[in-house]
């Protein structure tokens, strides 16, 4: 299926003009999060689509100034042959998003990373507990604003400023 | 092999239990599996709910080998990051770097640029490393079965292969050896002969291994119709590589994405057909890890051929003519992703256009999806059984952390 023939199917199925992410490969268009379940559930089960496959979730977080985050879904369907990414933009003052495990059973175990990483909260999933990190550990780690903490369980970290100008 | 965990204990507040232990019915039992046990394949902790024999849950507790990759990438330019990228992987090092570096070349339009014998040689060694982590997996799931003599003939069949890297590179395991936009180095002088002498004499040993593993009754008795992971949930579960096509999908990237030199070369994907259980089962993905390292060494052998007709060396070659003095890619978003030895290992970059630093670097770890189906397939089987399905997953921890 070429892109601009997913394309229109894409803005069928939501029902309106859907912007395509400019240079992002695989093609990516920009979803609100009120769609996305509605979106994925018809996807899933459309007969020209037929996406069978949520590859991958990536949370991003654009830049210290940005007051959004933002989650990149890649999809894939297998007996089509077609890949392509959906993106969301949640608001860092209150990061909800329904959770998609329930569609697709890959997304448990990486909401839960993201919701780890990023402290984006994924409503609706069975089973939100940080999954790398401890869980007594303070803040996100992948947020541009995160500050690491200089004591944990009795151990003294270092990583206050000066130790930071010198290591790179 | 499992250790009750104290109230009070540390390991309870960093990284708690999800069941309560005072609050079980009279017949279950809470055990912990863990992290320092040689069956779970490196620093997996599961929580196993038991009702007798039979578990009922089990909770895998991840984390143990997290060394903040993604945060490292995104601190360091792109050709510096190669080295973190062998250590996710670390027993198939070649194909994340494959990996990296493609997700990096294709931003920079680099892709299709590069001379046919630097890909060729990619694409030889990134084999030669699979077939050294297919043995590492064969070899140590034997082990776990209770067969104690596969172990020892595949890590001396792998270390023919992690000396001729080692003879390559400089390293044994972590290699460094695929830079953004070529090689570090040429082929040294004679390895195409020693690799062709490797090819003829891994050969017959594959059939011994077939006698003495895969078609042993007892290694049958321990794997056929244990752990059957039906192709619904496979798929569904966002299963890749040899648990997938066990499950009987004939998927596999290099021929669906057909990246690198792939197209050009000849191969079949083998997939589980549940020939002494049912589709899907642990004896069927352990047999199409047998079948991949044939596959591998016919690829190669073609690219053994191709490397000593007409793409031999020579001295006009420069294996870092086309390695860029300054990795900066224009703003994009890209994800690029190959086949290594687990699944689909993918990479996710977001570049700004103004440094020389991803915004955002991301990895989409095979072992950590495939793991993921470990609750779904292992509920009501027995303990024993258990590790069976932990072992047929090939799980390398430092990639499910990274």
């Amino acid at each position: 299926m070429s892109e601009q023939l997913l394309h229109e199917k894409v803005q069928v199925i939501c029902g309106r003009d859907v912007q395509q992410a400019e240079q992002y490969s695989p093609i990516t268009f920009r979803l609100q999060p009120d769609e996305l379940m509605g979106f994925f559930e018809r996807i899933k089960s459309d007969t020209d689509l037929y996406i069978d496959r949520l590859s991958c979730i990536t949370g991003i977080d654009p830049g210290k100034d940005s007051e959004h985050m933002e989650v990149l879904y890649h999809l894939e369907s297998i007996t089509a042959g077609i890949l392509f990414a959906v993106l969301i933009s949640v608001p860092k003052s209150n990061p909800i998003i329904p959770s998609v495990q329930s569609i697709w059973k890959s997304a448990n175990w990486l909401e839960r990373e993201i919701f780890d990483m990023y402290g984006i909260h994924f409503s609706g999933h069975p089973d939100l507990r940080r999954i790398l990190m401890p869980a007594d550990w303070e803040g996100y780690p992948l947020r541009k604003d995160y500050v690491t903490q200089n004591e944990y369980h009795g151990i003294q970290v270092e990583a206050n400023e000066e130790s930071k100008t010198n290591s790179l | 092999m499992s250790q009750i965990v104290q109230p009070g204990s540390p390991l309870l507040v960093s990284e708690p239990n999800k069941f309560d232990a005072g609050k079980l019915r009279t017949e279950e039992m809470l055990i912990n599996l863990g992290p320092q046990h040689p069956s779970t394949h490196g620093v997996l902790r599961l929580e196993v709910l038991m009702d007798g024999e039979i578990v009922k849950e089990v909770v895998p507790h991840l984390g143990y080998l997290h060394r903040c990759f993604e945060k490292h990438a995104e601190q360091l330019p792109y050709n510096q990051v190669i080295p973190f990228v062998d250590r996710l992987d670390y027993v198939a090092a070649m194909n994340c770097e494959h990996a990296y570096v493609l997700g990096v070349e294709r931003m920079m339009g680099l892709e299709g640029k590069l001379p046919k014998r630097v890909e060729y040689i990619r694409v030889l060694v990134a084999e030669l490393n699979r077939i050294a982590s297919h043995f590492i997996a064969l070899g140590t799931y034997g082990l776990d079965m209770g067969a104690f003599t596969p172990m020892f003939w595949m890590m001396q069949d792998r270390e023919h292969i992690l000396r001729m890297l080692e003879w390559l590179s400089g390293s044994r395991m972590l290699y460094n050896y695929m830079w953004v936009g070529g090689l570090y180095f040429d082929l040294p002088v004679g390895f195409e002969e020693q690799v062709s002498a490797f090819v003829s004499y891994l050969r017959p040993k594959m059939d011994e291994l077939d006698t003495i593993l895969t078609e042993n009754s007892i290694f049958i008795g321990r794997t056929a119709h244990v752990g059957v992971l039906p192709l619904e949930l496979a798929i569904n579960g966002g299963a890749t590589g040899p648990v997938l096509r066990g499950s009987g999908l004939r998927y596999d990237l290099r021929k669906v994405d057909g990246y690198s030199v792939y197209p050009e070369l000849e191969f079949s994907i083998p997939i589980g057909e549940g020939k002494m259980g049912t589709v899907g089962d642990c004896w069927d993905r352990t047999w199409v890890r047998v079948r991949e390292v044939h596959e591998s060494l016919r690829i190669i052998e073609q690219c053994i051929t191709r490397l000593t007709s007409d793409l031999k060396r020579s001295k006009e070659f420069n294996p870092q003519e086309f390695v860029p003095g300054k990795i900066r890619p224009k703003a994009q978003d890209l994800y690029a992703r190959v086949e290594s030895p687990k699944g689909e290992l993918g990479f996710y970059f977001r570049a700004d256009g103004k440094s020389d630093i991803p915004v955002r670097c991301k990895v989409r770890s095979c072992s950590f999806s495939n793991l993921s189906l470990l609750p779904e397939i292992s509920r009501g089987v027995l303990l024993a059984d258990l590790i069976a399905i932990i072992g047929s997953i090939d799980v390398v921890m430092g990639e499910v952390d990274r």
